[in-house]
């Protein structure tokens, strides 16, 4: 029988490692996809809340987050192909000009 | 009531006269003068007719004008009109108009002729004010225009700097002086709730223990006008103005305003104070007379017979208020006739003041020689000149107060005499020392008309009964009516006092004549050495003082450096701006542009959040 702490352990591991992935990693894609990784984490909690206590709303949501996000990865990916082709990298090392 | 009202003309028409040459006349000498002349020889007039009607009666106030009204503070711009201030308003106007016009024939061509009488009125309505004053307030106020005016007519020829540092020195002592006299108008009203001259009369008792402390506050802003030590040192200084000038601040205004301000408040100063004001008055005369003694300019010389005689005033206030106007008045007189003598011996040598360049004058200026021999005799006191009178009514209330005052004025009285003969024998009489003395002429009548008519005051004041209107104002005994018996007084209700200044002036004038009536050069330097110098050089006053000044000036200046670089530059200023500086490069650090470190430390701050909130 898989119980709500399942799902939420799962979803606890995907964010943490969409998290290290953020901090520890050099490359803006890898990055972004790690960032994409702790949205879904979430969106799994989401969806498990939705379905253990029977509200539908959950769901729903979940499918306009993931609208959003696709909307949003396309800016992003862009951003980073501009990026790209300005810089001719995508490595964060390299993009250190925010400071004095 | 009606007529007090006058008061309120004699004291404005030298201020409208100074403002309408300010403004209108400049580029008009002889048009400035005239106004000059004209607006103080009317107020001359107007004070006549005071004196002709209020002169026995009780004071009376001119209509007031409202200036202050603070809690209980009332101050009213109000003039006070009774025996004394009209006997000072003579003085002032009478003596202030004839140097007035003498200047007319002194100043003659100079370029300043304009600002120079506009100078003069202005100063002859600060001293007016001062006279007619009914407040401390009031007085206060003429009391500083009296400072600035003298500025500007000690230092009337400004482009000498020796003028302008002159000027500096009289307007700065005087300041010294004036800020004790102000913390005394502060301390009286606060101890006794009014400063109306009349009202304080009224309730002297509510000064209580401080009075004593006021009364010294007070004086301290009669020590600075009135030049007494150690306040002194500016009045021999002030001589680098014109010789009317000098006349004028030495004679009816300025260094008599001091004197005038003790006896207007002689009631509030206790006993205590009265000794102290005797003592410094006495040393002061003592002191002066001494250092008058081997001076060789001339202008010097009468510079510090007035020191010497306004000790003798401030020493009579603390024995005999009465007397020390009665002397004011009658040395307003012959110190003006020996200024304006002096000022015409000046200008017929072409600017020369040394008196052992002089010499021979009697032939060449008659009129000079005579009146000025009488100005002599009447500040050495020989009856029945004017001085002997007032001077003597001195003796007889010091004796009354203490024998070693006494001493003191007997003493100075011999000195008088002896510097003053010094002066008439080596400046006037004999032949000439120069040949350029031989070339003197007699100055224009404009100049030698005021002499004559000065002259005639400073040989009558002392039989004229100023004495009994003063001395019946301050409810002093009055010694004789008639005019024989007025001449004959001094002897007979103070013989010992009367023949002692007879006795002195004797002294004096032979011990003069031995020495200087042949002497081709001064010998006392020789005899003296030492104490010579010393007396000529005025016993390094102004040497010490400079050096009192330079010493705490100097220690003062450290004090105040060392406080603004260590504390203010060091502490405040840079300290504030070091601290953010080191905070500033230490946050720095955390800057380092990388979003993964910033990304780090986000998650760290939102996983110590959490912890605090779970494991609380």
């Amino acid at each position: 029988m898989i119980r709500l702490e399942h799902y939420l352990i799962v979803s606890a591991v995907l964010f943490s490692l969409g998290l290290l992935g953020v901090i520890v990693r050099r490359n803006l894609l890898i990055i972004y996809m790690c960032l994409e990784l702790m949205l879904n984490a979430a969106n799994l909690a989401l969806v498990a809340f939705s379905r253990f206590t029977n509200h539908i709303d959950g769901q729903v949501m979940v499918f306009f987050i993931i609208t959003v996000a696709a909307a949003e990865v396309s800016v992003g990916l862009a951003l980073i192909v501009a990026l790209y082709r300005k810089r001719q990298s995508a490595h964060v090392e390299d993009l250190t000009l925010m400071k004095l | 009531m009606a007529f007090a009202n006058l008061a309120w003309v004699v004291l404005l028409l030298p201020l409208f006269a100074a403002a309408v040459i300010t403004l209108f006349t400049m580029r008009n000498p002889r048009l400035s003068a005239q106004l000059s002349i004209t607006a103080v020889v009317l107020s001359f007039v107007a004070s006549l007719i005071l004196f002709g009607i209020y002169r026995t009666s009780t004071p009376v106030l001119s209509a007031a004008l409202p200036w202050l009204h603070v809690g209980d503070l009332n101050v009213d711009i109000a003039l006070r009109v009774d025996a004394l201030s009209l006997i000072m308003l003579l003085i002032v106007t009478g003596v202030g108009g004839l140097i007035h016009i003498y200047s007319w024939g002194y100043m003659a061509g100079d370029p300043g002729f304009a600002r120079y009488f506009a100078s003069l009125s202005l100063f002859t309505f600060s001293m007016l004010g001062i006279v007619l004053a009914s407040n401390f307030v009031m007085m206060f106020i003429f009391w500083e225009l009296v400072g600035v005016s003298s500025y500007l007519l000690i230092g009337f020829w400004y482009e000498r700097s020796s003028a302008a540092d002159a000027a500096k020195k009289a307007f700065i002592t005087n300041r010294l002086g004036d800020f004790g006299f102000l913390l005394g108008i502060i301390m009286i009203w606060a101890l006794a709730g009014t400063v109306q001259f009349d009202q304080l009369q009224a309730n002297t008792q509510t000064l209580g223990a401080w009075a004593t402390v006021a009364g010294l506050l007070i004086f301290c802003g009669a020590v600075g006008k009135s030049a007494q030590f150690p306040l002194h040192v500016w009045l021999p200084d002030a001589m680098e103005g014109p010789t009317p000038v000098s006349a004028l601040i030495h004679a009816a205004t300025m260094v008599a305003a001091g004197v005038y301000m003790l006896c207007r408040v002689a009631f509030i100063f206790s006993v205590q104070a009265l000794d102290v004001i005797a003592w410094i008055g006495g040393f002061t005369a003592l002191l002066a007379a001494v250092i008058a003694v081997q001076q060789n300019d001339i202008k010097r010389i009468l510079a510090y017979s007035t020191l010497s005689q306004l000790g003798y005033m401030v020493l009579a206030v603390a024995v005999s208020p009465a007397s020390a106007m009665f002397h004011l008045v009658t040395h307003a007189f012959f110190k003006a006739l020996l200024f304006l003598g002096a000022g015409s011996v000046i200008l017929a040598l072409h600017h020369e003041q040394n008196i052992w360049r002089m010499g021979g004058l009697k032939r060449k200026m008659p009129i000079t020689y005579w009146t000025f021999l009488i100005g002599t005799l009447a500040i050495c006191g020989v009856p029945p000149f004017s001085g002997f009178f007032s001077k003597d009514e001195i003796l007889a209330a010091a004796v009354h107060h203490s024998v070693g005052l006494f001493i003191l004025t007997v003493l100075v009285a011999v000195l008088t005499a002896f510097y003053m003969f010094r002066l008439f024998f080596v400046a006037f009489a004999g032949s000439p020392r120069v040949e350029e003395a031989g070339h003197a002429h007699e100055s224009p009548k404009v100049m030698t008309w005021p002499l004559i008519l000065l002259a005639i005051p400073s040989v009558l004041a002392g039989v004229w009964g100023i004495n009994h209107h003063l001395a019946a104002f301050f409810n002093e005994p009055d010694h004789a009516t008639g005019l024989a018996e007025t001449l004959l007084a001094p002897f007979g209700h103070s013989p010992l006092a009367a023949s002692a200044s007879l006795l002195a002036v004797v002294f004096g004038f032979s011990l003069a004549y031995t020495v200087y009536r042949r002497a081709a050069a001064d010998p006392l330097p020789e005899r003296l050495g030492f104490l010579s110098r010393a007396m000529r050089s005025k016993f390094y006053f102004d040497e010490i003082y400079a050096f009192l000044i330079r010493a705490t000036h100097e220690t003062l200046a450290r004090i105040a450096d060392f406080l603004d670089r260590v504390l203010i530059e060091g502490f405040v200023v840079r300290g504030i701006s070091g601290m953010t500086d080191v905070f500033g490069r230490a946050l720095r650090l955390l800057q380092t542009g990388n979003i993964q470190t910033y990304t780090f430390l986000f998650a760290a701050g939102v996983a110590i959040v959490l912890l605090m909130v779970l494991y609380r």
